[in-house]
């Protein structure tokens, strides 16, 4: 009796009872999803842990080729073999980078949070020395990856994998951030010159596909360019990424500076503030701060779309992964490359989503 | 004589085919504290508007201490560090604890050091009676609260001349007084003040010139007595008469 009368005081249980089994077809239909659910999990589960290869397979042997995988020993009976990305595992994170040089790019993986915090966090100890530290960042990581005075020069044709993935996904999105701002109040400007040149700017760009940017700049850009001048592939990969970028990001930044109500530019400006002052201190940290999932959203959408690069012959994290599955070696073993991929996107665009959930926040000052 | 700190000479205004604000003449010497009213409409709020020229004029000459406003950004800039501004809606920064709000154009405009710039902020606060709100965010206010702010704010930048523009009419009943006590308190201290405001009690406390508006002109310029006792023009009269009959 007295044990009922708890358990129904328990607040899960109550919880339960009033979300899950509220009526008869709710509870129909918990016990359905409950059981979809463990189907559909158990077997994920099993086919990329449990029944899975790693380094070896079932007869304890070393995989070091498709035809010693589980289960192409035993078809139907095993689940993923993941050798093949043990073994590429170089390729997929540096691509054709030379190994002795590896740790260069480990380096610059390394540092990559430090310049980042930065930015991210603003109640961090010492932040205005990781903030000259993300300044030097680019400077370093450039001459780390490319090489030169002392270090041996390792062109861009030789990066991929990982690397590729990362340096046009977060150059191009930090490089777009401040050109999307200048392009967002410029299409709001009073002079109509400008105005017309931002308009002109954005709906160009957001009316081409990125793929046809990318075909762009890599025909294209050497035409304006003198003779003799040939900016390398990932350099023009990153100028249309950048630039696409930007058009979307502006977009986002205007609708956010759209919603700041008109009252707020006239309180700054009968205070004195120039109008410098007044977008700086006022209206931007408003009109940012509401555009933050947009924002973001293009951001991932970037992020993701960099694999398209694979295109004009750069081999990011998606082309890499097609090089592998294409290898007479390892062929057929798609699932393993295109999961373990998918989940390297998926990691990253993640992090993205929940970092804009923490700024938006962190950033509400009112108690609605 | 007194010495005139604003004139405004035949000014005129037009949003594009509405015609707002008809040959306005009007003259205040230092120290005055003019309400403006009139109903809706009847461009009060656009010509203290044009003081500081958050509206431009298009025909006329207005002058404040003696800087003619025209499009010369200098002398925008100048007659915006001596005249402050009120709003109807506070216009607080949402994003700045109202320390930073206050304190924000001492640094940027007048270039003070922080720590200076907050001892002001903080001087200005306990002259609006609410010191212990300096680290809250606007949106943790009440509405009489955020006024007093956007008044202490102004304040802050040593303005000779203040304008108000409907400074209570988005308040609460209850919180009116406390504002308007601050507003007293600055007359009292010899303040040049433009008030536009419905608010009559005020008016008759604190004003030295009336004036009423209507359809873009100055319908009656008197002193309160005249003004609330003997009205000259009908117009004034029966919104005198709608006004003080609630």
């Amino acid at each position: 009796m007295s044990a009922s009368i708890s358990l129904t005081h328990n607040k899960y249980y109550s919880w339960c009872r009033n979300n899950l089994f509220s009526s008869w077809i709710n509870g129909i239909i918990t016990i359905l999803s409950i059981y979809f659910i463990y189907e559909v999990s158990s077997f994920f589960l099993n086919w990329t842990i449990f029944e899975a290869d790693f380094v070896n397979n079932f007869r304890g042997e070393k995989i070091t080729d498709r035809t010693f995988c589980s289960k192409n020993i035993e078809p139907g009976q095993h689940g993923a073999c993941w050798a093949i990305i043990i073994v590429r595992f170089h390729q997929f994170v540096y691509g054709f980078y030379p190994v002795e040089e590896a740790w260069r790019v480990n380096l610059v993986y390394g540092l990559l949070p430090f310049a980042l915090i930065g930015i991210f966090f603003d109640n961090l100890p010492f932040r205005k020395y990781f903030i000259y530290f993300t300044f030097l960042f680019p400077f370093i990581g450039y001459f780390l990856l490319y090489g030169g005075a002392g270090l041996d020069v390792v062109g861009t044709s030789k990066w991929g994998g990982l690397l590729v993935t990362l340096f046009l996904g977060v150059t191009g999105i930090l490089l777009a951030f401040p050109l999307s701002i200048i392009l967002a109040l410029g299409r709001r400007s009073k002079m109509p010159v400008i105005k017309t040149i931002c308009i002109i700017f954005i709906e160009f760009i957001r009316g081409v596909p990125l793929i046809t940017l990318l075909f762009t700049a890599n025909v294209m850009l050497p035409l304006f360019l003198p003779e003799g001048v040939r900016p390398d592939n990932l350099l023009r990969a990153l100028v249309a990424v950048t630039l696409f970028q930007s058009a979307y990001m502006a977009e986002a930044i205007r609708g956010g500076l759209q919603a700041i109500p008109k009252g707020q530019l006239e309180a700054a400006q009968s205070l004195g503030l120039t109008y410098w002052q007044s977008t700086r201190k006022i209206i931007l940290p408003q009109a940012l701060k509401i555009s933050i999932p947009p924002i973001v959203n293009t951001c991932i959408g970037l992020f993701k779309d960099t694999s398209l690069v694979l295109i004009i012959g750069l081999f990011d994290l998606l082309g890499v992964g097609r090089a592998a599955v294409s290898d007479i070696d390892w062929a057929k073993l798609h699932y393993e490359v295109y999961v373990f991929i998918s989940l390297v996107f998926f990691i990253f665009c993640f992090g993205m989503s929940r970092y804009s959930l923490y700024l938006e926040k962190k950033l509400k000052t009112d108690n609605s | 004589m007194t010495e005139q700190v604003i004139q405004l000479e035949k000014v005129n205004k037009w949003y594009d085919d509405f015609h707002v604000l008809k040959d306005i003449d009007l003259f205040v010497e230092k120290g005055q504290r003019i309400v403006i009213c009139g109903p809706s409409g009847s461009g009060k709020s656009t010509m203290i508007r044009c003081i500081n020229r958050l509206e431009a004029h298009q025909k006329g000459k207005i002058v404040v201490h003696g800087t003619e406003l025209t499009n010369d950004l200098k002398n925008i800039d100048l007659i915006r560090k001596n005249v402050g501004m009120v709003f109807q809606q506070f216009n607080l920064f949402p994003h700045l604890s109202v320390l930073d709000n206050i304190s924000l154009a001492p640094i940027w405009v007048k270039k003070m050091p922080k720590k200076e710039s907050e001892e002001i902020a903080m001087s200005y606060l306990e002259k609006v009676k609410i010191p212990e709100q300096a680290e809250k965010f606007p949106g943790q206010l009440s509405g009489g609260q955020q006024q007093r702010v956007a008044i202490a704010r102004s304040l802050a930048m040593n303005p000779d001349i203040m304008l108000f523009d409907e400074p209570t009419s988005a308040l609460d009943p209850e919180m009116i007084k406390e504002v308007l006590d601050v507003m007293i308190q600055l007359a009292e201290e010899g303040m040049t003040m433009l008030v536009v405001t419905h608010e009559m009690g005020f008016a008759k406390t604190v004003a030295d010139q009336m004036i009423f508006m209507d359809e873009g002109r100055i319908v009656e310029q008197a002193k309160p007595d005249e003004f609330f006792n003997n009205p000259k023009s009908d117009r004034t009269k029966l919104f005198l008469s709608q006004i003080l009959n609630h």
